[in-house]
């Protein structure tokens, strides 16, 4: 026993594949958490450099809605929080200990609510952009 | 098959112009081939279904295996034939340096605890034919690999020793062989945490127990709460056990991914526990009376 094999960091990222239900909501809750974070940073400067009057505000607001990308990045943000706050209210439940049995369940759930939502929402968003 | 007596009887052998040295040699080489033969053979010869079994091999101590790799052995089939009889069948047939650890063969001593097929499963309780095959067989995850498919315990040993995984009542009675005894609700709580067999495959499945080498991790907490909830132990221990359970690197670890209790092979509700566990800690510390 002089030595051991110790497997180092690419069992973690390498094994994916292998993730089950609660490891891939853990994995989307943190990354969509943190997305919003940095869109209420972009928010707040877009916000403030444009707040020097009405004209300011709105043709900043035209010019950045006139860009196809920034459409699809609205439909991006939404499915972003959508999925944030419906798993955010699962991992709620699973904090108070009710419908454990069913959390891989309540992940797809939220999942498949986030995609007809972000779906239905598309026209809307991208209407007069392209 | 080397202990085999040959079947020629040497001693009623005409003498020849050979030295006795020279006849044995060649009867020993005779028997050689024939071994080496009969061992191809059988390989070949496997009737009926096969398993394909993948196993990870790393041996540091000896020259040529120290490169961690996957080795090949083809099985034979057998209705009911878990995992673990056919590591067994291919370390006694094929290779005798295949190293695991197994002791009871029926999921109690919680010794041979593998990686099979992407989770962490015991062998001997794996029905060969619930998986998809070949069956790739690997040492438990986020543990040092000491030969083969043995990993290096003593961590998990120590974070299960370090929350008291022992019954401490604050009194003892006063005859000494009277029965403490527990009422049917509190047995049927802490039942299910009483099935642990200490196999690791919860710690090893778990990724915040891979990243925080402090963190208690779900057997040791699920200990923890077979005691804290146990009635008979009493104000001040309870109180001691709840200091462990909420210290930094306790339940507040936990981010609710469920693969502890995906993987147990006890089925025990290993989130729950914890989950109770840090309402628990909440309500003790959240006093407004
Ligand atoms: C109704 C809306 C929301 C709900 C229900 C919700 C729910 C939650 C819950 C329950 C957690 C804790 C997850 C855990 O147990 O580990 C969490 C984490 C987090 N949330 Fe939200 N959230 C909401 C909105 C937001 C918003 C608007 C933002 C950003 C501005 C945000 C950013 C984050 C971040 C950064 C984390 C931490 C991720 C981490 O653990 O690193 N959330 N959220
Ligand atoms: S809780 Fe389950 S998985 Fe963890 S050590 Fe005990 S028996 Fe094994
Ligand atoms: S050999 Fe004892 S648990 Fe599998």
């Amino acid at each position: 026993m002089s030595q051991s094999y110790d497997r180092g960091l690419i069992e973690d990222f390498g094994r994916w594949r292998e993730f089950t239900a609660g490891m891939w909501a853990w994995v989307f809750h943190k990354f969509t958490g943190w997305v919003l974070i940095g869109y209420l940073f972009t928010h707040i400067a877009v916000l403030s450099t444009s707040m020097q009057g009405a004209k300011t505000f709105n043709s900043t607001i035209q010019g950045l809605e006139s860009l196809a990308l920034v459409r699809l990045l609205e439909v991006g943000l939404l499915a972003v929080a959508v999925f944030h706050i419906l798993n955010g209210i699962r991992l709620l439940f699973v904090d108070l200990g009710v419908g454990l049995e069913s959390q891989d369940k309540s992940f797809y759930a939220s999942l498949v609510l986030t995609g007809i939502i972000v779906v239905a929402s598309v026209p809307t968003f991208v209407s007069g952009a392209f | 098959m080397s202990t085999q007596t040959p079947d020629t009887d040497s001693e009623n052998e005409q003498p020849s112009s050979t030295s006795p040295q020279e006849r044995r040699m060649a009867e020993k080489q005779a028997r050689k081939e024939q071994r080496e033969a009969d061992e191809a053979a059988a390989a070949n010869e496997i009737q009926g279904e096969t398993v394909e079994l993948k196993v990870f091999r790393y041996d540091p101590e000896i020259e040529g295996k120290e490169e961690p790799r996957f080795d090949s052995f083809t099985v034979p089939f057998e209705k009911g034939m878990t995992v673990l009889d056919a590591l067994i069948y291919a370390r006694d047939e094929y290779d005798s340096s295949l190293t695991f650890r197994h002791s009871c063969r029926q999921a109690v001593c919680g010794s041979d605890a593998f990686f099979v097929n992407g989770s962490q499963r015991l062998g001997c309780q794996t029905q060969i034919a619930d998986l998809d095959g070949p069956v790739r067989v690997e040492p438990l995850p986020h543990q040092d690999v000491v030969k083969d498919l043995v990993v290096e315990m003593d961590h998990f040993y120590d974070q299960m020793e370090s929350v008291d995984p022992f019954f401490d009542p604050d009194e003892t009675p006063d005859d000494e062989l009277e029965e403490q005894r527990q009422d049917r609700e509190n047995r049927e709580k802490v039942k299910l945490s009483t099935r642990c067999i200490w196999c690791g495959a919860c710690m090893s499945s778990c990724n915040i127990a891979a990243g925080d080498n402090k963190y208690l991790g779900p057997a040791a907490i699920n200990k923890a709460y077979r005691f804290y909830m146990d009635e008979r132990e009493g104000e001040n221990k309870r109180q001691e056990r709840l200091e462990i359970i909420e210290a930094e690197h306790g339940v507040w670890r936990c981010q609710t991914q469920f693969s502890c209790t995906n993987v147990c092979p006890k089925d025990i509700p290993l989130t729950d526990h914890i989950q109770e566990l840090k309402r628990e800690a909440v309500k003790q510390n959240l006093k407004f009376w």
